[in-house]
């Protein structure tokens, strides 16, 4: 027997409660991971953005259009390597419940986004087909589709039915970047709102800037050029635009932190009780321990061991449960979340909590233990 | 025979420490349960206390929101026109042709979002009669005037009275304030149809809506319009169409309040569980003493779960308690359906409480189910035993 | 040289502002290989001084010698390690670790020592084959009668083989039988093993067995050596050692 045997026992003394204390602190601990970890990736999506990117788009708000004739003085300007357009789609597949994002691109856009990984072969195919689509690989999943099969979208903007057959499989070239959209030809989108008399104009414009560095300057080129017109501009970098796009969720972050630590607050308080009123049960043992010769030292070691194995397990359980979840399994909610990803901020987080749960559980007993006369211990006991 | 719930009572209130303790983690369970149902719950209902079901909305075929719709000038005349809609006393007709735009504007806070802005005809105050001029006066039409509803007020830059919000290229000069009985209208900015349309997209308005002189008259309207070939429109009740612009946030909102707070209850079960499994063997000798006594097993199990229940609703009744203060709290976010800010508070109805308070109850009998079986299982020598 | 020396001991308790001596300039010495036995009323002191003895306790002034070293001036960490070394206390309610086996348990103090984890495990079962216990070393103690529990706390507090052996009333929670068993052991651990006991009790039964009674009354010694008034009071009383303790008790007041 060692001082370890004497921890494992008293783990073992009331084995329903420590395994309901280890699992509520597990669960607990998962739970404040994923909400962390879906807090950071949302506001990662910032950080995803490309500083040499320039997103120009119509000053009063992405729901305006800008003129297509932009592009020739656009790509004209100083600075600017090339320049891609895309259009917001918003056709619903079948029933308004399978939302998805389907965009109209440019060919020149398509080339801008390393990030979407297309085969040679598909992509060849993909321009040859004037209604050819590009279609996310996890969006080929969720309804089954092959390549080469047409599929019907109903438009919402643009009324009517619109067919799209898929002609390549697109896939993330880097963890984060979403697998979910569908990309489709602008001109196609052109004849369609030709027919409809909308057509002209583009949702918005990308720019690659040759020199990440002028960025700003450029951008403030193109707001003052188009200052005066019927269609003012608005350039920012790519990672500008996603914050303002995350900024528009409101203080959701403050209340997914807020519900954080709320359930942190609770876990600290049923688990920390559960552990001191373990070693408050032991009173008596610990004044024999300390009559054996035990020092204060030596009961707060054995103390905080129990403490340390139950909320390691706890950590254990809640946060590799949270990392195999999302980082290994790339569990997504369904769609509703994708590229969840624990953030060594975040572990480090959780690890924080456990050393705080730990503590705290331990100081009680052991502060009251240190402070137990054995005299009295013990003539309590007998 | 049952034993008297005061015996539980006291027996909770002998060990303070333990039992608060427990409490507490349930009163916090409660309360992100009662707070994240209030947000969920304030939003719906700003959502659906929105417009009359004798009102009529018209969206152009296939449009999922009014953002992506559009209705030629032409078109909304001839609904105007159509002998179902209400009229007023000069023979006017009560329906309002409006042009909405979301416009990117800056929060107080320095995010950005998405304004609400909707053009309506002069007769929208017969219209909508839940809107009135809370403060200034209403726009003029013709001017480059706009009202703020109060929703935005205090939370967007440049809407206090007398200030002026930029369009396209022209200055518009805020008014009035209003409110709307709580509905998503407080969230926008209103002003006269033709001007704001020359500011922003020119002559198409995006919903036409109109009252419905006889309020049974819904489906005479729609077999109207879908036997006229001109137009392709699509029909809704107002507070249907609004509440299905709530459905994704609405159930989005929903869904994390109940996936948060099932999973945060199984650990507080959990600690329950602990919490009254320590209290029976600490009582192993009273609940000998209760069966020699002659209590049968059965009661001493009753008395048991008695006492759990007693400890989780009075942590439910703290959480409650705690969950008061943040009704009424306002929060603001985009809602992707309809494009646009909606400001909305946190509302705390009886009705959650309630919920709030069964689940704490809910808790404490599954917390405290086993330890009560443990505690009507143990034999008379168990507790005799070690005294 | 007496192994302790116990010279003007005073010891007062504070309850709120009164001051309650309970030991009164004590001097007792025991000699190396003494089984001494306690006897006296409730609060006439004679736990409080075990506990001196044992070093869970400082006396308010006065000292105490074990083997030359004066314990009643050490600090907590140093008196913790010199009861760890030197003494092997005895409870009456037994106290052993419930989830520890009996060998275990014995072992339990040998944790603080330098032994290896072979040697521990030997000292240990050499301590239960003293006692009679090695065939129950993997029972637990619920698994275990009174008197056996006993037995295997008699082995934890040998197992260091400590200086002194202190026990508080070791017998005052058995039957009859098993405390003849407890006092046999004691008294072959004094007789073989030449082992120093103190044990407090009630039973004048029990205290006849040891070499010397001392009889404590608030807080003084009474009949230093005096034996036969111990043996005289059992004898007369003769129903038993309840009885006796209870007159006592009863006198004291």
């Amino acid at each position: 027997m060692t001082r370890a045997t004497l921890v494992r026992a008293n783990l073992g003394r009331h084995k329903r409660r420590t395994i309901l204390t280890v699992l509520g602190l597990g669960i607990a601990l998962f739970l404040f991971v994923t909400l962390q970890t879906f807090l950071h990736t949302l506001r990662s999506i910032g950080d995803i953005g490309s500083e040499t990117h320039l997103v120009v788009t119509n000053k009063l708000g992405i729901v305006f259009p800008l003129p297509m004739a932009y592009r020739a003085r656009l790509q004209a300007m100083e600075g600017v390597e090339s320049v891609g357009y895309a259009s917001w789609f918003g056709g619903i597949y079948q029933d308004p419940s399978n939302f998805f994002a389907n965009f109209a691109v440019d060919p020149e856009y398509l080339a801008m986004y390393p990030e979407i990984v297309v085969s040679p072969e598909h992509r060849e195919a993909f321009m040859a087909d004037r209604t050819g689509a590009i279609v996310g690989v996890r969006l080929m999943e969720r309804f089954g589709w092959q390549v080469g099969q047409t599929v019907t979208l109903q438009g919402t903007i643009y009324p009517g039915n619109h067919d799209f057959t898929i002609r390549g499989v697109y896939s993330a070239g880097r963890k984060g970047f979403d697998e979910t959209s569908l990309f489709f030809h602008h001109r196609y989108l052109e004849e369609i709102a030709r027919n409809q008399g909308m057509d002209g104009v583009v949702g918005w414009y990308v720019l690659k800037v040759t020199d990440p560095n002028q960025a700003a300057a450029i951008a403030q080129a193109v707001d003052e050029a188009y200052e005066n017109s019927a269609s003012p501009t608005r350039a920012q970098t790519e990672k500008a635009f996603n914050l303002s796009f995350i900024g528009m969720y409101g203080n959701i972050g403050f209340f997914l932190n807020a519900i954080g630590m709320a359930v942190v607050f609770a876990i600290l308080m049923v688990s920390a009780n559960t552990m001191a009123m373990s070693a408050r049960e032991r009173f008596s043992e610990i004044a024999v321990l300390k009559t054996l010769g035990f020092t204060d030292g030596d009961v707060l070691r054995i103390v905080v061991a129990e403490a340390a194995w139950i909320v390691g397990l706890g950590l254990a359980l809640g946060l590799g449960g949270a990392v195999l979840l999302f980082n290994v399994m790339d569990f997504d909610m369904g769609g509703f979340a994708p590229g969840l990803s624990v953030s060594p901020g975040v572990a480090l987080g959780a690890f924080g909590i456990g050393l705080l749960i730990a503590t705290a559980s331990a100081a009680i007993p052991a502060m009251q233990a240190a402070r137990l006369k054995v005299t009295d211990a013990l003539r309590y006991v007998a | 025979m049952k034993i008297p719930l005061i015996y539980n009572i006291r027996s909770v209130l002998h060990r303070p420490t333990t039992s608060l303790a427990t409490a507490l983690g349930i009163a916090f369970v409660v309360l992100t349960f009662v707070g994240m149902l209030a947000l969920a719950n304030g939003f719906r209902s700003a959502m659906i206390s929105t417009g009359r079901p004798d009102n009529v909305m018209l969206l152009r075929q296939g449009a999922d929101s009014e953002i992506s719709s559009g209705i030629s000038r032409e078109h909304a005349s001839i609904v105007r026109s159509l002998p179902e809609v209400a009229k007023l006393s000069d023979g006017r007709p009560i329906a309002s042709a409006d042009a909405y735009v979301v416009v990117a504007k800056p929060r107080l806070d320095g995010s950005e979002t998405h304004m609400p802005v909707r053009g309506v005809s002069p007769e929208v105050f017969e219209l909508r009669d839940e809107v009135r001029i809370i403060e200034g006066r209403s726009f003029e039409p013709g001017r480059a005037e706009v009202i703020v509803g109060r929703g935005l007020v205090g939370r967007m830059a440049d809407v206090e009275i007398g200030a002026t919000i930029r369009f396209g290229q022209q200055d518009f000069t805020v008014v009035g304030h209003f409110e709307a009985d709580g509905s998503v209208f407080e969230s926008e900015v209103w002003g006269d149809a033709e001007t704001l349309m020359a500011a922003f997209r020119g002559p198409v308005f995006q919903s036409v809506t109109v009252r419905l002189a006889d309020p049974e008259a819904f489906d005479a309207l729609v077999a109207r319009i879908e036997a006229d070939p001109r137009l392709q429109l699509q029909a809704k009740r107002e507070p249907d169409f609004f509440a299905g612009q709530a459905q994704f946030l609405g159930t989005m909102l929903e869904f994390i309040a109940f996936f948060v707070t099932i999973v945060m209850s199984i650990g507080a079960v959990f600690g329950a569980i602990n919490t009254m499994d320590a209290m029976v063997a600490a009582r192993a000798r009273e609940i000998s003493v209760l069966q020699t006594l002659g209590f049968q097993r059965r009661s001493v199990m009753a008395s048991f779960l008695a006492e759990a229940v007693v400890i989780a609703l009075a942590g439910g009744a703290l959480g409650c308690l705690l969950a008061l203060p943040i009704n009424g709290i306002q929060t603001s976010t985009v809602n992707w359906q309809s494009f646009g800010e909606v400001t909305f508070a946190f509302r705390v109805s009886p009705k959650i409480l309630l919920q709030g308070m069964i689940f704490a109850g809910i808790m404490g009998l599954v917390g405290g189910f086993l330890p009560a079986r443990r505690a009507a299982k143990q034999g008379l020598a168990a507790g005799m035993r070690r005294g | 040289m007496p192994l302790v020396e116990v010279r003007d001991v005073r010891k007062v308790y504070r309850r709120d502002t009164v001051e309650v001596p309970v030991l009164d300039g004590l001097n007792l010495d025991i000699e190396q290989g003494e089984f001494l036995a306690l006897m006296g009323p409730s609060g006439s002191g004679k736990s409080t001084l075990l506990n001196l003895l044992a070093g869970l306790d400082s006396p308010t002034s006065g000292s105490i010698r074990v083997g030359g070293e004066e314990i009643s001036s050490m600090k907590p960490k140093r008196l913790a390690a010199w009861r760890a070394r030197h003494v092997g206390f005895v409870f009456q309610m037994y106290n052993l670790i419930p989830v520890l086996t009996a060998l275990q348990n014995v072992e339990l103090p040998l944790l603080l020592t330098p032994l290896n984890k072979k040697q521990r495990r030997e000292h240990a079962e050499t301590a239960l084959r003293i006692v009679g216990l090695e065939e129950r070393m993997h029972h637990f103690p619920r698994q275990l009668s009174g008197g056996q529990e006993q037995r295997v706390a008699i082995a934890r507090a040998i197992v260091t083989d400590p200086t002194l052996i202190l026990a508080d009333e070791p017998t005052g929670d058995l039957d009859a039988k098993s405390a003849e068993e407890i006092l046999d052991l004691l008294g072959r651990l004094n007789a073989e093993y030449g082992k120093t006991i103190v044990m407090v009790t009630h039973d004048p039964h029990a205290a006849e067995r040891a070499g010397r009674t001392l009889h404590l009354e608030k807080g003084v010694l009474v009949g230093d050596g005096a034996r036969p008034v111990a043996a005289g009071a059992g004898a007369v009383s003769g129903a038993g050692a309840g009885a006796g303790a209870a007159g006592g008790e009863e006198g004291a007041r």
